[in-house]
């Protein structure tokens, strides 16, 4: 009988580069914020590019979210995610002119509840619809990358028309609540009270959702779903409940990014989630399809660059994007973090 | 010789024969049976997005790609002839140059959104092309000094494709440029038609079908699949700038509306989704339906909107305005109800 093949383990620590290259995706804001001081040089246009950047980040990493999710989990790319953007951006902005004295008042508490009544209509409603477009439009269709995007784009176009039909043909301008208009001076630097509100809320999902991702029964479920769902199913869990609750939260949170965006812009049009479906592409995909964190990042980066390069050279702005998703995807063909495997 | 020229892949279906047959034979004669403006107009843009749809079903139906940058393609195509035309004077050497230069523009460009987006996963294409194309898009309607913007560029033909180069009537019509341009674009058209209709039967096809089917097992039996993949690509793109060329030929104008807004590339999806995925006669069938339905249904929806104009909400969702929504509706019924659209119908196929 010969004797057991050597098997000596070893446990060695990973090597600096290798930590390296996992930190490098969050190295990168800090990078970028560092080399954009450089290339301005004064620092209050650089602070309020900044703010506008991550601003402008958070509002499209709500949008990302639930589009990378939903990915991640079911393998389902939703080209009708736009729908939902313009949706919660016509019904908040709706709700917000319903309750006209309130947003004219120059009193904080209530402009406050103001915004607050309109994100929670807009979620609620993009949160049915969700529910609605997952049964008719997207359950149909499981498994089948080819037929899901014409039949989500299908339902992108029937959304856009439906609000035209409702809201009329036109764009509708709106005024942001009193307190949030305008801006306070920091250190010479005007920085919108607008975007600020807009970081405190994105900062405020971004961290819910990381909790309960990583600290609570369903999150974790979620995330063997996104890594293996054939395996949680087989352990017994009902993953199309789970599946359809992140659709769901998804749209909403669309929808939440719809208002903000609309607010940001101070006009919306029923094409503006068609418009915005390309940054979040952008970031979909240089986050790494399914990574939350990745999404998180990759909004950052693209809000930032956007910013500072519309500064430094106006004219590259437009494609400043594509270059950006270019360069990370030279980088990484799978984008920052990937948590679905290739397929 | 009917059999080489089809390369082999006959309709298969009486009906769809005789069909196939009309719709030749009624674009052939189209100045003759149908004279007066508009109908030419009709019939020219039936030939143009034949080759554009069946250059798409190339990407979509054969390879299983998704792409959203087609219309990109096709108006790379088209500026290439407006900025030839524009820089070179008229003439039928400017034609030539902007067409080609088009068609390796597009391929170029192809082979470089392929190149990032292909080799991971295809679903990556149809974001990414969706990206790039609204960049496009927006690129050129900024660049107001060389493309002329939302305007768009005005240039001149050679003479003998405009209406003022007469010689003489023929069965009551007058023969004019007008119809040598009707009859370069529809040779054109149907030239490049029996190429793509040899492509997809040649054994590039196939290994493009195999793909399709199982790219799992394409590479496995040897095939490089993301070079077939790519090549495809790039040979849909230059075959959708020809047909752009053609367009821009024919209409003596180009603007971002007519040649590169989002609303033609959905009009595309749905011209192969209702004519049949897969199939390149799907194409002669969906862009045919599909022009002449946009044509005059829209017509008919402004009657039936005022017909309707007591009732509330009804004209809303009745108004020419609103033809896209009845086409979005089309769009998802036939996906779920009509995947082999209406040749794979006829065909029997499923």
């Amino acid at each position: 009988m010969s004797d057991a093949p050597d098997h000596s383990p070893t446990l060695a620590a990973l090597s600096i580069s290798d930590r390296l290259g996992q930190a490098m995706p969050y190295i990168l804001i800090p990078v970028l914020v560092v080399l954009g001081f450089l290339a301005i040089g004064s620092t209050s246009s650089w602070l309020t590019l900044t703010v506008s950047g991550l601003a402008m980040g958070m509002m499209i990493f709500l949008m990302a979210s639930g589009l990378t999710l939903v990915f991640g989990l079911m393998d389902i790319i939703n080209f009708g995610h736009g729908a939902f953007i313009s949706v919660g951006a016509f019904v908040g902005v709706s709700v917000l002119m319903a309750m006209g004295g309130w947003t004219t008042a120059p009193s904080l508490p209530l402009n406050l509840i103001a915004v607050l009544l309109a994100i929670l209509a807009a979620t609620l409603v993009t949160g049915i619809l969700g529910w609605g477009f997952e049964r008719v439009i997207v359950r149909p269709v499981y498994g089948q990358h080819l037929h899901q995007i014409l039949v989500t784009v299908g339902g992108l176009i029937v959304i856009e028309q439906m609000i035209h039909v409702i809201w009329g043909p036109h764009e509708i301008f709106l005024t942001r609540p009193e307190t949030f208009q305008g801006a306070i001076t920091y250190w010479g630097a005007a920085l919108e009270k607008f975007r600020l509100l807009a970081v405190v809320l994105g900062l405020i999902v971004f961290v819910t959702m990381r909790l309960v991702l990583r600290r609570t029964k369903i999150g974790l479920i979620v995330r063997a779903g996104v890594q293996n769902g054939e395996m949680v199913q087989a352990l017994g869990y009902r993953l199309r409940l789970v599946f359809v609750g992140v659709f769901i939260a998804g749209s909403a949170l669309a929808g939440l990014g719809g208002v903000m965006w609309g607010l940001y812009q101070e006009v919306i049009t029923a094409g503006m989630g068609e418009e915005m479906m390309i940054l979040v592409f952008i970031v979909v995909i240089i986050g790494g399809l399914g990574s939350v964190e990745g999404a998180f990042i990759g909004a950052l980066l693209v809000g930032l660059t956007q910013n500072y390069i519309a500064f430094l050279e106006p004219k590259l702005a437009l494609i400043s994007n594509i270059g950006l998703m270019a360069v990370i995807l030279m980088w990484r063909p799978q984008g920052m973090m990937p948590v679905v495997k290739a397929k | 010789m009917i059999n080489i020229l089809l390369s082999g892949d006959r309709p298969r279906s009486m009906l769809l024969s005789a069909l196939l047959l009309v719709i030749l034979i009624a674009l052939a004669l189209a100045p003759f049976l149908f004279p007066g403006v508009r109908s030419l107009e009709t019939a020219a843009r039936i030939c143009i997005f034949i080759v554009l749809v069946a250059s798409y079903d190339l990407m979509l139906g054969y390879t299983g790609i998704v792409s959203f940058a087609h219309t990109m393609f096709f108006g790379l195509g088209a500026y290439g002839v407006a900025l030839a035309s524009t820089h070179m004077g008229r003439g039928f050497d400017a034609l030539l140059v902007g067409s080609v230069l088009g068609a390796l523009a597009a391929a170029v460009l192809a082979f470089a959104i392929g190149l990032f987006s292909l080799r991971v996963r295809a679903i990556f294409f149809a974001m990414i092309t969706l990206a790039v194309a609204s960049a496009v898009a927006v690129l050129v309607s900024q660049m107001s000094q060389i493309t002329g913007g939302e305007d768009g560029l005005n240039y001149l033909t050679p003479r003998e494709l405009t209406p003022a180069f007469r010689f003489g009537e023929a069965f009551g019509v007058k023969l004019n440029g007008r119809l040598l341009a009707y009859y370069l674009v529809f040779t054109a058209c149907l030239a490049l038609f029996l190429m793509l209709l040899r492509v997809v039967n040649s054994p590039f096809g196939r290994v493009l079908k195999a793909i399709r089917e199982n790219d799992f097992r394409a590479e496995a039996i040897g095939y490089r699949v993301v070079a077939y993949r790519t090549m495809a690509t790039c040979l849909s793109a230059a075959v959708a700038a020809l047909a752009g060329s053609i367009f821009a030929i024919w209409l003596r104008y180009v603007g971002p509306d007519t040649t590169l807004s989002f609303s033609i590339m959905l009009d595309i999806l749905l011209m192969v989704v209702i004519g049949g995925m897969g199939t390149m006669y799907g194409a002669v069938i969906g862009a045919t339906i599909f022009v002449l339905a946009q044509n005059y249904l829209q017509t008919l929806m402004g009657t039936a909107s005022e017909a309707t104009s007591a009732l509330p909400l009804i004209p809303e969702l009745l108004s020419p305005d609103r033809w896209l929504l009845w086409l979005g509706v089309l769009f998802v019924l036939s996906v779920y109800f009509f995947p082999t659209g209406i040749v794979g119908r006829l065909r029997g196929v499923r």
